[in-house]
């Protein structure tokens, strides 16, 4: 079981940055750990800190004011590498929800599979929410799964996002792929001996180790 | 109607469907190294489960492996505790594993296809985005997370959404000094690194089928670039020759039949692709990136554009990227002093690569201003390189020939490039700190590389063509 979400309603932080890649959101260097733990220390990592490892006044992160568990973000958000630390950190780091106008494809599948909820919004409502972000750093945003919707609160802003019936389901009840295979194996298993198209000489394998 | 290749193979694969377009897609091949695979062990040991097809897993450690002393243990701690980690997960389940110390390592991305692991029809898995390299042999092959890694390991299978198709037409003749590197960045500047999202990409055209086996594997491998699940190319005559006599490729009757089954791989030519883009060869010159993605690439001959053209929020992420850079709009790139140059990379390490670069500077030195890296793609390659004295011609021309691994294209390992540095990389990626913090990167072809190199500043390598 996963954590579930269904509806989230918190302060939010802007990046109104454009195709933010995944070495941007976690550096390589970052990515030598053999567990998921404590990413969230490094999100954003040379956007965060200088060279001396102080923290960098103008970046968002950094900014006392900004706070909670949405993450507004530019256009094509997570584009590049597959690693899923950029996932890992930004869950790590507290964001349950990364709205943008675009997202890359691996990184929805990523953020998915952690219980995040990447929510793609249009460039209009995307321009709306940074500025009013931008305004008042305590303005909150309502998400609502079952109805599918995005509110800028205290406003009449609202908009329909879509989402694959799967992963809804998936977000809703905390339902892991994981299980959901494993649950179907008979049936892979009659596909296997149905399907024997992959000429692979895998009995010479161990020899060649 | 007729199927496109890409619904063929995926067609094939499908174990069943869960919502209209979200499949159980069963996978033959699954790559692994030893950076984005440790949490899917542990999640697998973690639920009591086992490996369901161990088999059909192959591993290797190329991501953070030095590429100097490979016979000495690994001097940097975390590197050496995530390759050993590698070794004790995959003796515990199983796998075969080509660590540092065996012939067949390299980069994932390379050995696949020289091993002949990598076949026509089939769906291949990696964590790592340039896993799109496998189409070049007709495979649906795509870049996978960590979750993604542990549904495969408990049951050969991942839950993936359908993307749409596009074709890529190229057709036309190259012309001189023009690779198929200038060839993949010439379309993404056209199409930009998100315009391809959404798609996994069929690349058809004369231009493509005369391309190599590995000319067709850098194509593929930049897929991703422009923001494609993947791309693939029909298998063919080549594709066939490529795979004769491969270590793990069929052989006798098994390759008959194989080979029966693979000449069903193409597009019908009923076949509607929801996309297609044409492209004129002739059209291509030498390409050199100026910003931070692989989008942000002109002709070498050319000025870097203006922002003029450009939207609020895409202006202030284009002027982010000059600074970055420390150009300016409008400014020429030839000419522009550089520091390093890395010839090396999954989009570039095969032995073509090698020997194309080595002709460009055979008979001259670098730049004294310039360090010059030489990583070939795998020990194959290596050991390939060395029998023709290629390797030679790199130390005397002042290159260093290192051993294999993903080195300087993510700087993972010791390989670096220093901060505020410009390096001519014939590596996939540009972004802020790929290289290393701070790093500048310019990506270019082998030749545009090594001519660099020669000249320690940005040069357009057809005036140095015999």
């Amino acid at each position: 079981m996963k954590q579930k979400i269904e509806k989230i309603k918190s302060t939010a932080v802007p990046l109104p940055i454009e195709n933010i890649d995944t070495d941007q959101i976690i550096p390589a260097r970052f990515l030598k750990s053999t567990t998921k733990d404590g990413m969230g220390k490094n999100l954003f990592c040379d956007w965060r800190y200088d060279v001396s490892g102080n923290a960098k006044n103008d970046f968002v992160l950094n900014n006392s004011e900004y706070d909670g568990k949405i993450l507004v973000a530019g256009k094509n958000f997570g584009c590049g590498s597959s690693r899923e630390h950029a996932a890992w950190a930004l869950s790590d780091y507290g964001f349950k929800i990364i709205v943008s106008s675009f997202f890359a494809d691996i990184f929805i599948n990523n953020a998915y599979n952690n219980g995040m909820l990447p929510i793609q919004v249009s460039d209009d409502f995307l321009s709306l929410l940074f500025s009013h972000l931008i305004e008042n750093s305590k303005q909150e945003v309502e998400i609502d799964l079952p109805t599918q919707t995005i509110a800028i609160c205290g406003t009449m802003l609202k908009e329909k996002f879509e989402i694959n019936p799967y992963r809804k389901q998936c977000l809703l009840n905390g339902l892991d792929n994981v299980d959901y295979l494993t649950s179907i194996k008979s049936e892979i298993e009659k596909f296997e001996t149905k399907n024997e198209t992959y000429y692979v000489n895998e009995e010479d394998w161990l020899i060649a180790g | 109607m007729g199927k496109t290749l890409f619904e063929k193979i995926w067609d094939k694969h499908v174990v069943r469907y869960i919502e209209n377009e979200t499949a159980v897609l069963y996978i033959d091949r699954h790559y692994i190294h030893e950076v984005t695979s440790p949490q899917a062990f542990n999640a697998i040991e973690k639920n009591g489960l086992k490996i369901f097809r161990p088999e059909k897993t192959t591993a290797t450690a190329d991501h953070n492996v030095p590429t100097v002393n490979q016979h000495l243990p690994i001097s940097e701690k975390l590197s050496r505790i995530q390759v050993e980690q590698l070794e004790i997960n995959c003796k515990k389940h199983n796998i075969q594993l080509f660590n540092l110390q065996n012939e067949h390592q390299g980069i994932v991305h390379v050995i696949g296809p020289e091993l002949g692991l990598t076949l026509p029809g089939s769906t291949i898995v990696c964590g790592d985005s340039h896993t799109s390299t496998h189409g070049a042999l007709g495979a649906i092959a795509f870049g996978i997370g960590t979750s993604e890694i542990e549904q495969v390991f408990a049951s050969q299978c991942i839950i993936q959404n359908k993307p749409k198709t596009l074709k890529i037409n190229v057709t036309g003749k190259l012309q001189k000094g023009v690779t198929a590197k200038d060839v993949i960045l010439y379309i993404i500047s056209k199409i930009s690194t998100s315009g391809a999202t959404g798609y996994f990409i069929e690349y058809c055209g004369e231009t493509i089928s005369n391309f190599s086996m590995e000319e067709r594997m850098t194509i593929c491998n930049m897929s991703i670039e422009m923001g494609a699940r993947g791309g693939l190319i029909s298998p063919d005559s080549k594709t066939i020759e490529y795979l004769k006599n491969k270590k793990f490729a069929p052989t006798g009757y098994d390759f008959e039949l194989a080979k029966e089954n693979w000449s069903n791989l193409f597009s019908d030519a009923d076949a509607k692709f929801d996309r297609e883009l044409f492209f004129s060869a002739s059209e291509i010159s030498p390409m050199v990136s100026y910003g931070t993605n692989p989008g942000m690439a002109i002709s070498v001959s050319e000025n870097i554009p203006l922002s003029n053209s450009l939207s609020g929020s895409e202006k202030i992420s284009f002027a982010n990227s000059l600074n970055y850079m420390n150009f300016y709009e409008g400014e020429k790139l030839v000419g522009k002093k550089i520091d390093y140059v890395f010839i090396g990379s999954c989009t570039n390490s095969r032995i073509e690569d090698l020997r194309s670069a080595a002709e460009i500077i055979k008979g001259k030195a670098k730049s004294a201003n310039v360090i010059a890296w030489v990583v070939p793609g795998s020990k194959k390659v290596e050991q390939q390189a060395i029998a023709e004295g290629i390797d030679k011609i790199f130390t005397a021309a002042g290159f260093e020939f290192r051993q294999p691994g993903c080195s300087a294209c993510l700087g993972m390992n010791e390989d670096k490039i220093p901060e505020g540095k410009y390096c001519v990389s014939t590596s996939n990626r540009n972004f802020e700190g790929r290289q290393g913090k701070g790093a500048r990167t310019i990506l270019a072809s082998p030749i545009m590389a090594a001519i660099a190199a020669i000249k320690g500043e940005i040069t357009d390598v057809r005036n140095y063509l015999n």
